[in-house]
């Protein structure tokens, strides 16, 4: 069976926020298929009367009172923006017409 | 005969640096000079600051002089794994999209070496944002292996093995999480620890697959290992997973003194084929056999056991790794840090295009596959059951473990492979992480110590798992099993090499 056809694999491209070039494109969605075919491995498991498991530890949620302990870093995470101006990140248009 | 700092175990160099008998700044420069020796070779390391070293090293030395650093490994030269975040130190995954990327904070277990009085050396190769078992998909070029340079080192944290067992440090700090500390421990004749998940802090460590994600220590042998993983262990606020040290104490009362008892999963060895590599190879195989031997003959029972579900352990792994580095890795996406495509001409093709030229084939791969295990429609059939296989591996353990103390196994199936080879079959490499992938999903902590050379002179690795919270039961036991099994050569000693 083949999973990965053209229109699923560019439905999962765009959940990804990729877009492969063609060559690219041709090892992924052969890749894909390898791994899938692999992983279906788990379907000969009879999982009727098992929980999922999340966590393995039995951890419980911890609370903390809400209070700011950071300092002022925007200085600093401003060094590592690909583009900035007046201490704001740019980025390129966000309505397209 | 004195031992020279290169000779010396990082416990054996911590205490020559407290006595006074090498001055930390000459042991950091006998490193530093090796590191520029060993490099061109084997690239071990992707970036070091010296101006920045030597800071340090004047301070710890006023450190270890006023008392402030009395600790073991005060003065010890550390190598980090590069997806392990160091302010002011670019931390870059082995991506080309972090390839600029200065942390402007740390990690926890950066914090506890610096606490500690360790000097940070430089930063690691690693397989890109920790997706490999062969560290060949660095954006930042392949590091070889130190025992044979045709050899890939294993992975992700090759870089960091390769450092130890070169000599071009004293101890590192590797990241695990489907065998990435184990398995290159074992193809470069060192020891690597991968602690229970909670154990040590992930604050800082750049995630993968959250939920199977642990920082361990990797040294040439079993106290330098346990040195450094007291170290960095304990609880972090900053790390809601990480597990509380009051509930830690308790779980470890009733550690009594009895016979060792021992499980040895038989059908984790002997393959029949070359092509099945669900299986260890008969080289790898004995040699399991002869460890298992050996604590028998020192009072342990050994009983080989069955574990059929480990084989749907890397099934479940790579359904659950791809899902959470799906999901982890959507934050890349050039706009506050990182790469950005310069081409685009909107925000959402910014978004595509950055991610596209930014990461490489197999974390593309991966990603992609995490999607599609996540999407509508495949939620349940993947990723569900994945979950649900997890609880049925984790089952299995927790059965083993009524009865033994710990499992005894291989930690990969064949010694490491030719650089190249696994690239061209990936599924052959996926399916080879199945006894320590089994150990990340059930949250176990598990240990790789050099155990053999194969007949090409590759070392073998075996893998010691205990329950959850049990690492000191684990060090006892591969202390004990490091005792009987007596010195192994090393590959600094290979003639020629290093």
């Amino acid at each position: 069976m083949q999973r990965i056809d053209e229109q699923t694999f560019a439905q999962v491209e765009l959940l990804a926020k990729l877009s492969l070039s063609k060559e690219e494109k041709c090892y992924a969605m052969a890749e894909m298929e390898k791994l899938l075919t692999y992983m279906d491995e788990l379907q000969e498991l009879d999982t009727e009367e098992v929980d999922a498991m999340v966590h393995v530890l039995p951890q419980v949620n911890i609370f903390r009172e809400d209070v700011v302990t950071n300092t002022d870093g925007r200085a600093m995470l401003m060094k590592n923006a690909p583009k900035s101006k007046e201490e704001q990140l740019v980025v390129p248009k966000t309505i397209q017409s | 005969m004195n031992k020279t700092v290169l000779e010396m175990s990082a416990l054996e160099l911590g205490k020559s640096l407290r006595q006074g008998a090498i001055g930390v700044e000459e042991a950091t420069g006998i490193y530093i000079n090796r590191i520029r020796e060993i490099e061109p070779r084997l690239h071990a390391f992707l970036h070091m600051d010296e101006d920045k070293v030597y800071t340090r090293v004047r301070e710890v030395e006023e450190g270890i002089a006023n008392g402030k650093y009395t600790g073991a490994l005060a003065g010890v030269p550390v190598a980090i794994k590069d997806n392990i975040c160091t302010k002011g130190l670019r931390t870059t995954c082995g991506s080309k999209m972090l390839e600029d990327f200065i942390p402007g904070y740390q990690a926890e277990v950066i914090n506890r070496l610096e606490a500690a009085g360790m000097i940070v050396l430089g930063k690691t190769n690693m397989d890109e944002f920790a997706m490999g078992s062969t560290t060949e998909t660095s954006a930042f070029g392949v590091t070889r292996n130190p025992w044979n340079e045709e050899y890939v080192p294993g992975g992700s944290s090759g870089g960091s093995c390769v450092a130890v067992a070169s000599g071009e440090a004293p101890l590192a700090l590797g990241s695990d999480t489907g065998g990435s500390i184990r398995q290159p421990a074992s193809h470069c004749g060192v020891v690597g620890l991968k602690p229970t998940y909670g154990r040590v802090s992930r604050y800082g460590l750049v995630a993968y697959a959250s939920s199977m994600d642990q920082i361990g220590p990797i040294g040439r042998n079993v106290a330098d290992c346990k040195a450094l993983y007291e170290v960095i262990a304990g609880y972090d606020v900053k790390d809601s997973t990480s597990y509380m040290e009051a509930a830690l104490k308790q779980e470890s009362v009733g550690c009594e003194k009895k016979a060792l008892r021992i499980a040895v999963p038989k059908n984790y060895l002997y393959s029949p084929s070359k092509a099945d590599t669900a299986r260890a190879d008969g080289e790898v195989s004995a040699a399991i056999e002869q460890a298992a031997k050996l604590f028998e003959q020192n009072g342990a029972k050994v009983d080989y056991i069955s574990m059929p579900m480990t084989e749907y352990a890397a099934q479940a792994y790579y359904v659950i790794a791809c899902a959470e580095a799906s999901s982890n890795l959507a934050r890349f996406d050039g706009v506050k840090y990182g790469y950005r495509s310069r081409e685009a001409q909107n925000l959402h093709e910014m978004y595509r295009r950055s991610r596209t030229e930014g990461f490489g084939a197999e974390v593309k791969k991966r990603i992609l596959v995490g999607a599609y295990a996540l999407s509508e429609g495949y939620y349940d059939a993947y990723y569900l059951k994945a979950l649900k296989a997890k609880a049925l591996i984790k089952a299995e353990f927790d059965k083993v473990f009524e009865e033994y103390d710990c499992i005894l196994a291989p930690v990969a199936p064949t010694t490491a492979p030719r650089l190249g080879e696994s690239l061209i079959e990936p599924l052959k490499m996926y399916q080879g992480d199945a006894y320590t992938v089994a150990v990340n999903l059930a949250g176990l902590p598990a240990i790789s110590v050099p155990c053999a050379l194969s007949e090409k002179g590759l070392p073998i690795g075996l893998q010691l798992i205990a329950n959850s919270f049990e690492e000191e039961k684990l060090f006892a036991v591969a202390a004990e099993y490091e005792a009987l099994r007596g010195v192994m050569p090393t590959a600094m000693e290979q003639k020629g090499r290093c």
